[in-house]
């Protein structure tokens, strides 16, 4: 379903065209730009950056993509990090995996929670889950005190910081997932209901798919990515902030999935897409920090690049 | 967004309403005001004279004005179904406008942050009603780039924009009208125009038909985009007023402040009992969902013992209780 197309002669092709494969001419874009321009570009040493610095907010942006192709939407995947950042020195006592294993569990309560209140109670995404972002948050503080705790675990060291033949782990956790999510999408029934409740929920009920299930799946899985994306970040920093971790990555992740070429409107999940959109985004920033452009700039060409991705789609909108 | 059930919109205006449904709708409305008042009951008897002093409750109601501004502007986007997610950046622009263009005066310093941050609501409305782009995504790039503006302004974070002391710019922050702080007065000069618009002008009634039934709007001779351009054009306005008088007050502008200000803001107005699906909605259940976050923070502060981590904790699973009992209502009411 997803990156299938139909060859429509004419206008209508190109326009197709560009709504599908933007994102991906923009991003030959980028990459052409710096090995002309940007000196240094073309090194492992730089690509292993950009690939870990993206690495967390891809693998938020895969469960945002889900969530946004029922239709909805998931504010609270930064708290969800933070929560999972948290609970990790809380649990370390037992030895790493636990408290990896309790992190991603406690991540995902919080999106059992989203997922019932937005599936069964009825309630708008947006506000069940700008609810759970102030909460867990909150929740995230109170369970570390509000204090930032350095880790020394050499487990969790080598998941942050370690690689195998050249490849962060991060990088390939993040890889695994969305190949994991790809798969799930394309070639399982969950992905179908999926796709089938953000294109038309009514249709979906009367044909008898288990659409409240399948919602409160979707918000669990959501969460849980956002709890590895929690480890992955804590691990990377060897320590948890649970004040600063996963803040304002909610935008992040859904400027990569709309950029990615995905209607916020559902029915579609675009997952190689958002992964391109992601990795445009970063790119982007690299480019013109590395070019002297200030950070503020660098914002203010993130804005208009949205702008455009979503004009492009606009047709597919209305 | 998502599927709600048909609601049968309250709109101030429709005369054939049963009085069942009216019932509902009024506690609906109201709800946040009778929370309100048995808040600051348990308030008051739990901390006595050290909440319920005739200073402490100036102090919420100050530290209430910036955030009841710029949610002022907030329930007239929600009422038309949209949604502003800008006005957080768009308060730091203001401020760090207001504080830049001080050193030319106290008139730029009011005109330039006024005009700036309603030029770019103009734009939001343009994208939003002319070339109909998502709400949500137009005032999301909107706050990358009013938050890239306003560092850029500070020279990346580098420069922090002070008003000098003695200008006259800064009485709107800190000045008093009948022993009143002027941003409480300016705060509550912008509720009263906007109730007045809201509820007694062509305007407000199209506001609420466009986030009502927009087609029905455009059919009855709305015109709905140059309704929005206005819309977004307020929503920059007030948050570009709420910056002016917060960098007033401060005396300087910083361009890392109304973080997440954005949030809040949607939180007091859905609180207020304004639906975020359009159509519905108050001003002054808005005064009571910001006067209640504040009130809470308040309340906590005075548990000593509390962390303040736990304020951010109850009015998250504040805000979610009181939309579990608005969609139990109108669910209600939609039978």
């Amino acid at each position: 379903m997803a990156d299938a197309s139909i060859s429509v002669p004419g206008q209508v092709a190109i326009r197709r065209g560009l709504r599908e494969g933007g994102v991906y001419v923009a991003l030959a874009g980028v990459v052409v730009f710096n090995l002309l321009f940007t000196p240094n570009f073309a090194s492992l040493d730089n690509a292993r950056l950009q690939l870990v610095q993206v690495a967390p907010v891809v693998v938020v942006a895969l469960g945002m993509a889900l969530v946004i192709g029922t239709g909805g939407i998931d504010l609270s995947v930064g708290s969800v990090m933070a929560i999972a950042a948290a609970l990790i020195p809380a649990y370390l006592g037992y030895g790493p995996w636990v408290a990896i294993g309790v992190a991603i569990v406690g991540g995902m309560a919080i999106g059992l929670l989203n997922g019932t209140l937005i599936a069964w109670l009825g309630l708008q995404p947006i506000v069940a889950t700008l609810g759970t972002l102030v909460a867990g948050r909150g929740l995230a503080l109170v369970i570390a005190e509000g204090r930032l705790t350095e880790l020394f675990d050499p487990t969790l060291r080598k998941i942050g910081t370690g690689s195998i033949v050249g490849l962060p782990y991060t990088v390939l956790i993040a890889t695994g997932l969305g190949v994991l999510i790809a798969v799930v999408v394309k070639r399982t029934l969950f992905g179908r209901r999926v796709v089938a409740i953000g294109g038309n929920r009514e249709a979906a009920t009367l044909a008898g798919l288990p659409v409240v299930r399948s919602l409160l799946f979707v918000y669990i899985l959501c969460a849980g990515l956002a709890a590895v994306a929690g480890v992955m970040a804590t691990s990377r920093a060897l320590a948890s902030d649970p004040s600063f971790v996963g803040l304002l990555i909610e935008l992040n992740a859904i400027t990569a999935v709309v950029v990615g070429g995905t209607a916020l409107t559902g029915g579609r999940v675009r997952v190689v897409g958002t992964i391109a959109g992601a990795i445009l985004m970063q790119l982007i920033i690299a480019t013109l920090i590395r070019h002297n452009l200030p950070d503020s700039a660098a914002r203010m060409v993130q804005a208009a690049v949205i702008v455009a991705a979503v004009y492009l789609q606009r047709d597919r909108v209305s | 967004m998502s599927a709600e059930p048909a609601v049968p919109r309250h709109m101030p205006v429709v005369g054939s309403v049963t009085s069942r449904m009216s019932v509902v709708s009024v506690i609906q409305r109201s709800a946040s005001m009778v929370v309100l008042v048995v808040v600051l009951a348990i308030g008051a008897i739990a901390f006595g004279g050290n909440f319920a002093s005739a200073q402490n409750l100036q102090n919420i109601a100050v530290a209430a004005s910036f955030l009841a501004v710029v949610s002022a502007g907030m329930t007239f986007v929600i009422i038309s179904g949209g949604i502003d997610l800008s006005v957080g950046s768009m308060l730091a622009l203001g401020a760090v406008l207001a504080a830049w263009s001080s050193q030319w005066g106290s008139v730029p310093a009011i005109v330039v942050p006024l005009v700036v941050c309603t030029a770019q609501g103009v734009v939001h409305g343009l994208l939003i009603g002319r070339r109909g782009l998502p709400p949500f995504i137009v005032t999301l790039a909107g706050l990358l780039f009013a938050r890239g503006l306003a560092f850029y302004v500070s020279d990346d974070g580098n420069t922090t924009h002070l008003i000098r002391s003695g200008m006259n710019v800064s009485w709107l922050g800190q000045g008093k009208i009948l022993g009143i702080g002027v941003p409480l007065v300016i705060a509550a000069v912008v509720f009263a125009l906007g109730g007045i618009a809201l509820n007694r002008t062509r305007y407000g009634q199209a506001v609420y038909a466009v986030g009502g039934a927009e087609e029905a709007a455009k059919l009855a001779g709305v015109r709905v985009a140059n309704i929005r351009v206005r819309l977004y054009a307020v929503s920059g306005l007030l948050a570009g007023l709420a910056g002016l008088l917060v960098a007033a007050r401060s005396s300087s502008g910083l361009s890392t402040i109304g973080n997440g200000l954005e949030l809040e803001a949607i939180a007091a107005v859905v609180i207020g009992g304004t639906l975020l699906s359009g159509g519905s909605g108050s001003l002054t259940g808005t005064l009571a969902g910001v006067l209640l976050l504040e009130v809470i923070q308040n309340l906590i502060n005075q548990v000593g013992t509390l962390s303040s981590y736990y304020q951010q904790v109850v009015s998250g699973v504040f805000l979610i209780v009181v939309v579990v009992v608005q969609a139990y209502l109108s669910r209600r009411e939609a039978r």
